[in-house]
């Protein structure tokens, strides 16, 4: 295996998994500027979607089925969690609404520990057949899958945003909420369809990511600090920046761990997390605004 | 706004209530009723078990295994008449949790002697504790360095087979198979660690050179990065020290490589779970294992034999599933410590002594033979090598 095989491998396991984390970027940065809260609890839709999914195959739901059912699930889970919880605390500071999300995610973490217990589901890969080699670099199927779903979730936010009269409402309770309530937009609906359409985009890359990572009642934890990290990286106001974040901390961990120290990977990250908190806190690609992280 | 207040309050008081709630719930105690020889009084035993986080899947078969056999001996009559009883505490997978539990049982339930853990970073964690209070301690982890120097761990003893027993069997195979240059990856804790240090000190002995020596988390969701290394290395052979979920992700990562050299695995991946979260990528595994998951394979002269298709049967009918080398250490755990009771009383030195002498007892993992020098007392014979077909174990010879 010589340098340029070894480079190539890597940056298909880093793209992988800088996937993964720009598909949770992506939801918080929605969430984000819709309704001004980092939702904490990202992770945990991941998490949920993953498992009802796996237990609804292990059931003998086919896939799509399987699919179809969580994804609606979650995004209902979303959205009521937001109308219980978020919505009765909408005029608090942005700190206790993060707090509350944090609360939020370490209850549905219980919760799935007490449904599904300790042990890992699977889920099967989409496409059956073996990796596919690349100069002689190997990429497994189910990696391309999550670059898709990447791919389409940023054409289908940034046409949802740009194209449809819903999304230009929601851009408008961005741009100024008190404005956007006097022309007739109701921030609050807004919001409700946040947290319903954050639900359903991360129990769609849960169920994606679970071929590869396994699904366990605690895997969201850690996807979401991770998710959180990328979102930062790119800037919280774009979803361009979202996933270019998810990506960049991806192949540096893989970077780091193949061609460094498999030690260091978590340290390389958060470095770089640290650099662009120091130069460009306003992150990778966000436009400077003013309203800073 | 006065009722917005209110409302935050509201709601951040219901999610602590909650959270409180689940968290309670999953870290509760849970004790067997003491039935028997009501007029005695309970000899107290306590277990710290792994039941949830990363090593659950060793801490859960322990947990059911241990539950059932207090239920046994109390059904039958307690220990000499004494009711057992028996607190099991889960650790979360975590070290210091693991102190918290072990204190707990000793100060608060007063316990003759603790089982735990499952793994052996929070085992680790719990052996200053019960060398300061003088408690015996049967720890169910594998690393070598728990009961070693046997001399500076009087009171620690284990029932899992110790790290040098199985890479005694890895590396005669790699020998055998003239494979003499292989990668080693093993995850970042002390299970890995300990594989680490006993693997390259026996390979080395044997001649055996490792090209590449790659370690991971817990709880990484992908080590191709590492598997990459491994294959710019030209190693003709691969031996991965880690427990599931992580051995199982790196397994699928071995084989959607399309690496084709042999794969050898620990102990650590010796039941279904690991097998069944692979997905087919476990086929063509090899690893030592204790004979309890090829039970029907060994031959009838095995003195383990009979207590395999004992253990087999009893938990089959309680839990309707087969019983996995990780239940197997607690019942050896289990037995041992009950027997050692049977013949001190409640007197902890006595117990530990009692351990100590341990002779010919025939348990799931083996035959144990402890002595002064040996706290584990399994010898390299307890294991037999297997590979993976078609998602079951196959004996091999």
């Amino acid at each position: 295996m010589d340098l340029t095989e070894q480079l190539l491998q890597l940056l298909f396991s880093g793209l992988t998994l800088g996937g993964i984390y720009s598909l949770i970027a992506l939801a918080l940065v929605t969430t984000f500027n819709i309704t001004g809260v980092l939702n904490m609890a990202q992770g945990e839709f991941l998490a949920l979607g993953a498992l009802l999914a796996a237990s609804l195959c292990a059931a003998g739901a086919p896939l799509p089925v399987a699919f179809v059912i969580s994804v609606a699930a979650i995004a209902l889970l979303g959205g009521l969690l937001e109308r219980s919880v978020i919505h009765p605390a909408r005029h608090a500071p942005g700190l206790i609404l993060i707090i509350i999300t944090i609360g939020l995610s370490i209850s549905l973490r219980g919760l799935a520990l007490l449904v599904w217990g300790t042990e890992p589901a699977s889920l099967p890969a989409f496409s059956g057949g073996g990796p596919l080699f690349v100069k002689g670099a190997a990429i497994s199927p189910q990696s391309l899958w999550i670059l898709s779903l990447v791919a389409v979730a940023v054409v289908g936010l940034s046409a949802f945003f740009e194209l449809t009269y819903i999304g230009k409402a929601v851009r408008a309770c961005v741009i100024n909420r008190t404005g956007a309530r006097l022309v007739g937009i109701n921030p609050a609906a807004m919001s409700f369809l946040a947290f319903a359409g954050s639900g359903a985009l991360g129990a769609a890359a849960g169920i994606f990511i679970a071929p590869i990572t396994l699904a366990t009642y605690d895997m969201g934890f850690l996807l979401g600090v991770k998710g959180c990290v990328a979102a930062i990286i790119g800037g919280m106001n774009s979803v361009g920046g979202a996933v270019l974040g998810g990506l960049i901390l991806g192949v540096l961990e893989a970077y780091g761990a193949g061609l460094v120290s498999s030690g260091l990977k978590d340290a390389l990250s958060l470095m770089v997390l640290l650099a662009v908190l120091l130069w460009r806190p306003e992150g990778l690609l966000s436009a400077v605004t003013g309203r800073k992280v | 706004m006065k009722k917005g207040r209110l409302m935050i309050w509201v709601a951040v008081l219901t999610v602590l209530a909650v959270t409180a709630l689940l968290a309670g719930g999953c870290s509760g105690n849970k004790e067997t009723g003491s039935k028997a020889g009501a007029g005695k009084e309970p000899y107290k035993i306590g277990a710290v078990i792994d039941i949830s986080g990363p090593s659950s899947s060793l801490g859960v078969p322990e947990r059911n295994t241990l539950q059932m056999l207090a239920d046994k001996v109390n059904a039958a009559g307690g220990v000499n008449g004494h009711p057992l009883e028996l607190t099991i505490l889960d650790n979360k997978s975590d070290e210091t949790e693991a102190v918290l539990a072990v204190k707990k049982l000793i100060n608060q339930q007063k316990v003759l002697a603790v089982i735990g853990c499952s793994s052996s970073g929070p085992s680790m964690a719990m052996i200053d504790t019960v060398q300061k209070e003088q408690v015996p301690m049967v720890s169910l982890a594998a690393a070598s360095s728990i009961v070693e120097p046997a001399g500076e761990r009087k009171w620690v003893f284990k029932t899992a087979q110790s790290d040098m027993v199985t890479v005694s069997r890895l590396v005669s195979y790699l020998k055998e198979k003239g494979l003499t240059r292989v990668a080693f990856l093993y995850m970042n804790n002390a299970y890995g660690d300990g594989g680490k240090k006993t693997f390259s000190g026996a390979a080395r002995a044997a001649g055996i050179q490792i090209a590449a020596e790659e370690k991971f988390e817990a709880t990484d969701k992908d080590m191709s990065p590492q598997l990459t290394r491994v294959k710019a290395a030209g190693a003709q052979a691969v031996v991965i020290w880690a427990i599931p979920p992580s051995a199982s992700i790196v397994t699928k990562n071995f084989r959607d490589m399309g690496l084709s050299i042999p794969l050898l695995h620990s102990h650590g991946v010796g039941n279904q779970n690991f097998i069944d979260l692979a997905q087919g990528a476990a086929d063509g595994v090899i690893l030592p294992i204790g004979k309890l998951a090829v039970s029907t394979q060994i031959p009838d002269s095995d003195p383990q034999k009979k207590v395999l298709a004992g253990y087999i049967d009893e938990y089959g009918k309680k839990y309707n599933s087969p019983p996995n080398s990780f239940g197997g250490y607690a019942w050896d755990a289990f037995y041992m410590l009950v027997g050692a009771i049977e013949k001190a009383g409640a007197d902890q030195a006595g117990i530990r002594d009692q351990l100590e002498k341990t002779q010919g007892f025939t348990g799931v993992s083996g035959v144990f033979n402890m002595s002064t020098q040996d706290h584990n007392g399994l010898k390299g014979e307890s294991m037999v090598l297997v590979q993976i077909q078609n998602g079951r174990w196959k004996l091999l010879n």
